[in-house]
This record gives structure tokens, sequence and C-alpha cells, in this order.
């Protein structure tokens, strides 16, 4: 029944909380807000609640990357956070849900790896580990608002004799971007942003667009089984460059 | 990302003597596998895929089915000897969002409602792995499932893109794929003009994304003449033998 109600203020072009097919909903972060870890942040998207924290270890370097640290992305669907989940190992949804969000971080360079040597053979890896604690749509750019307020304000341990020392910090763990996802459905040749989770039942496709501060592209990821066309990406590129400086201006 | 310490592109020829825009040669051929409903293999150069498509056939445990559609399982896994380092034979979490992009790409195609309860299993093979694998195995797929006879709108035909020393390239070898500034994976219905797939990492103007697409369009097209030709072939012979 909710289907066909949604369906049904689509096609007039209304959506049924009332917003603009370019509006997102009310965005609430919060960053620093678990002590133990050495950066977090919670957001708030319009009912969707995402937790990331950022914890920081001491390393080997990837062979082939041998003065730089290391980015690793990890997300959880807690069953608290919708009846459609289940204990056990991350799925499908949630496995591409972090490697998306490791790729914006990454392709981005929004963080300064190169900058995480501590000594030769030893760099700080950096775990981005994201739970969710309520689904009501649009946890792509919820996790990506998180993990991204959660690394600015990130700070790097104290190190002693190879060790770290927990609670104490010697400086702001670099970061020189803040890129932001902008997921965009697709509902007939309407393209809508921030959907609800019931619209997100009944779009066609949606298209995930990671966007740096200089507008650049950083990531781009269709998902659903519906099509696009090459000019609903050229229309879909435009409003995600536009809505993305409005997202950041919140981190 | 990686910087090469070989330049990439070096007289406008790349590492493997190919102009920028020049595939690798393509090799198709459909119906190998014996017990397979549709099965293709399909190689981009060195990489090669091969598929094989079981169903559409009764789907098990019973919550699974869906009254009204059918449903598609794609499972990608690369050997492990397909690649310089052994790779572990266990999916990984790339092998498995490869497969969840790739089921909803080669969805897109099919008719579903024409199976209702009843599932369309691909097995996607890298025997061997020089980049583009997820799009070589997606032509394969898209051949076994026509070879299968499972009802679909179109073919999907895909390629990769991406830059490389600040040059748009087609087709990406696994070097270029390793080092290049970005790459980016397209899936489409040719005679739509529609993308099933798309995934692109790297650092982009919006202009350059849109050319890369028109790039895309214009590779997967061609894709599209030779799995057309290749299909064509075999089920014209099976005729005859008749």
């Amino acid at each position: 029944m909710m289907e066909g109600f949604v369906k049904e203020y689509l096609n007039q072009g209304k959506r049924i909380d009332g917003r603009g097919f370019k509006d997102y909903r009310q965005i609430e972060i919060k960053h620093s807000v678990v002590s133990k870890a050495e950066g977090s942040a919670f957001v708030n998207l319009g009912g969707t609640k995402v937790y990331a924290g950022v914890k920081l270890d001491i390393g080997e370097p990837f062979p082939d990357t041998p003065n730089e640290g290391i980015l690793i992305v990890n997300a959880e669907f807690t069953p608290l956070s919708s009846p459609k989940i289940e204990p056990g190992p991350p799925g499908e949804d949630a496995i591409e849900l972090a490697r998306i969000v490791d790729r914006i971080i990454r392709e981005s360079q929004a963080i300064e790896l190169e900058k995480l040597l501590i000594e030769e053979g030893k760099v700080w890896i950096v775990y981005v580990d994201l739970a969710v604690f309520d689904m009501r749509g649009n946890l792509m750019d919820a996790s990506m608002l998180a993990s991204i307020e959660a690394l600015l304000h990130t700070q790097i341990p104290k190190v002693e004799n190879g060790k770290i020392v927990r609670g104490e910090f010697t400086s702001k763990l670099p970061v020189v971007f803040k890129p932001v996802s902008v997921t965009i459905g697709k509902y007939g040749n309407n393209l809508l942003v921030d959907l609800s989770k019931e619209e997100e039942e009944i779009v066609d496709a949606k298209l995930v667009i990671g966007v740096r501060d200089d507008d650049k592209i950083c990531a781009m990821q269709k998902q659903g089984i519906g099509t696009f066309s090459l000019k609903d990406i050229e229309n879909a590129l435009d409003l995600a460059i536009e809505k993305s400086k409005e997202l950041r201006r919140l981190l | 990302m990686k910087k090469s310490e070989v330049p990439l592109i070096i007289n406008g020829r790349r590492i493997d003597g190919r102009l920028p825009e020049e595939l690798r040669e393509i090799k198709m051929s459909i119906g190998e596998i014996s017990n397979a409903d549709g099965s293709a293999r399909v190689s981009f150069g060195k990489t090669e895929a091969i598929v094989a498509v079981y169903g559409p056939r009764a789907l098990f445990p019973k919550f699974l089915q869906e009254s009204d559609v059918g449903l598609v399982r794609v499972i990608y896994s690369m050997s492990p000897f397909s690649v310089d380092e052994r790779k572990n034979p266990a999916p990984d979490r790339r092998s498995i969002e490869i497969s969840k992009v790739t089921k909803e790409a080669l969805t897109a195609a099919i008719f579903i409602e024409d199976f209702p309860k009843a599932v369309v299993d691909i097995y996607e093979n890298i025997i061997q792995a020089d980049g583009s694998t997820r799009v070589t195995a997606i032509n394969a797929a898209s051949l076994a499932l026509a070879s299968a006879g499972i009802p679909m709108r179109d073919l999907v035909a895909a390629c990769s893109v991406g830059k490389v020393d600040n040059t748009l390239i087609v087709d990406l070898n696994g070097k270029e794929d390793n080092y290049s500034e970005s790459d980016m994976a397209v899936a489409m219905m040719p005679s739509k003009g529609l993308i099933t797939l798309l995934q692109m990492d790297g650092r982009l103007t919006k202009e350059e994304v849109l050319e890369l697409l028109r790039k895309a369009e214009e590779v997967c097209k061609k894709i599209y003449e030779l799995q057309k030709k290749v299909l064509f072939e075999k089920f014209k012979v099976e005729r005859e033998e008749e």
C-alpha cells in the first residue's frame, strides 16, 4: 500500500514528506562523540543514524607503497537498525557501502597518506568503522558525512618506544579535502536526492556520486536493477555537484 | 593512488603498443560447458573469463521465491592461478561487491517476470586476469544467458575506460588498471543506449566523465556487434546440422 502511495505522489511531482526532489531531509552532525576513539562522529540524516569511529594502529605498509599509511573502511549494519538485518558477518550491501566510502576517501586523496610514515617499515593504519543504528534511507550519504567528519576530528596518538600511548596525542590527522557523496534516485524521468526508506523501495535505480571540494568526481556507482541514459548521468552529475557544496558546509 | 614508475604512454602508444582507443584482441565462443544451460568464454588480450548459466530452475529454500518475478544470482570468482600472487579462492570483499553490481547489471536486461519463483544462476570464473575482468565476465555472461534462451531485452555489452598519463583510454590492461588516474567500468544495453553498470573512481571533471562515457558507448557498440556475430554463427551452424 505504501508503495502505491509513494508512487502516486512522485507521479504528481511531489514527495510524501513534502520535500522537493532536490531537498535533503534535516541533517544533524556531531563530532567527538566517542572519547575512546581517535576520531568519531554521529550523523542523523532524516532518521538514518550512523556512527563513524576512527581508530589508529601501527602496522606494516603495503610493499608497493612503503612510505604510505593505510586506510581500511568497514561497515556494520547492526541488528538494532532494521527488522531486515540479521546478526552475522557483513552482507553484500554493507560490503558495498564500505567499499564506496573507502574509494571516495582514497580517490579524493582526502587523507595525506604519505604523511603517515612513522619510521621505515612502520606506518599508521587508519581504520574507519561505520556502525548503522537506524535505517530510514540514504545510508550512503549519511555514512560518508560521518566518515569525513570523524576523520576531520581525528588525532594521531603519541608513540613511545614503538608503542601507542592511548589518550595522548601529537597532531591532527592530515585531512586536506572534504569529499561527500550525493546519492541520486531515478524514478521515471525524475531525479531525486536523499531517498527515504520508502522511496528506495520503488526507484528504478540509484547513482552514488562522490564529489571533492574542487568539483572533481572521485567515485561513481550505479545501484539497483534499473538503467540510466547518458543524459540522466549528465543531469545527475550537475545535481551532485550542486548538492555537494551544501553538504560540505555542514562539516 | 599509486604512481607508476614508468610512463604508461610513450609517443602516443600504450605499454602494450596500442593506441589510446584501441581494443586488445577479443575472442568469444559459446557452449563449451556441456552441463550448463548456456555458457561462453570471452577474452580481451590476456584477460579471460568463462561463464556458465544454470536455469531458470527451482529455487530453494522456498522463502527466497518471489511470486511475481524470478531471481538472478551471480557469483564472480577468480581462479587462484589467474594473478601474479596466488589468490585465496574464498570470496573476498571485492568479489562480493563485483558479484552484486554484476547481478544488477544483468538483471536489468532480463525479463525476470517470465520465470516467477525460479532462479537463474550465473557463475563467472576468471581464468586469467590482466585488467578489466568484471567487464570481460559480463560480456561472457550476456552471451551465456542468450545461449541459454533466457528472455532478454537486449544483450549487455561492457568495457572499461580510464585516464592514464593525462590520456583517455579504453580497455585497460592490468598495469593501466593499477596505475590509472581514473578508471571506469561500464555495461550497457547498446541498442537502447541504457547503462546497466557504472563504477568509476579517480579524479575527473564532469566533462571528462561524460567524454569517457561516450567512448565507452562506442566501444560497447563494437563489442555488441561481435556478440551478435558469435551468437548468429553458433546457432546458424546448429540449424544446418539438424
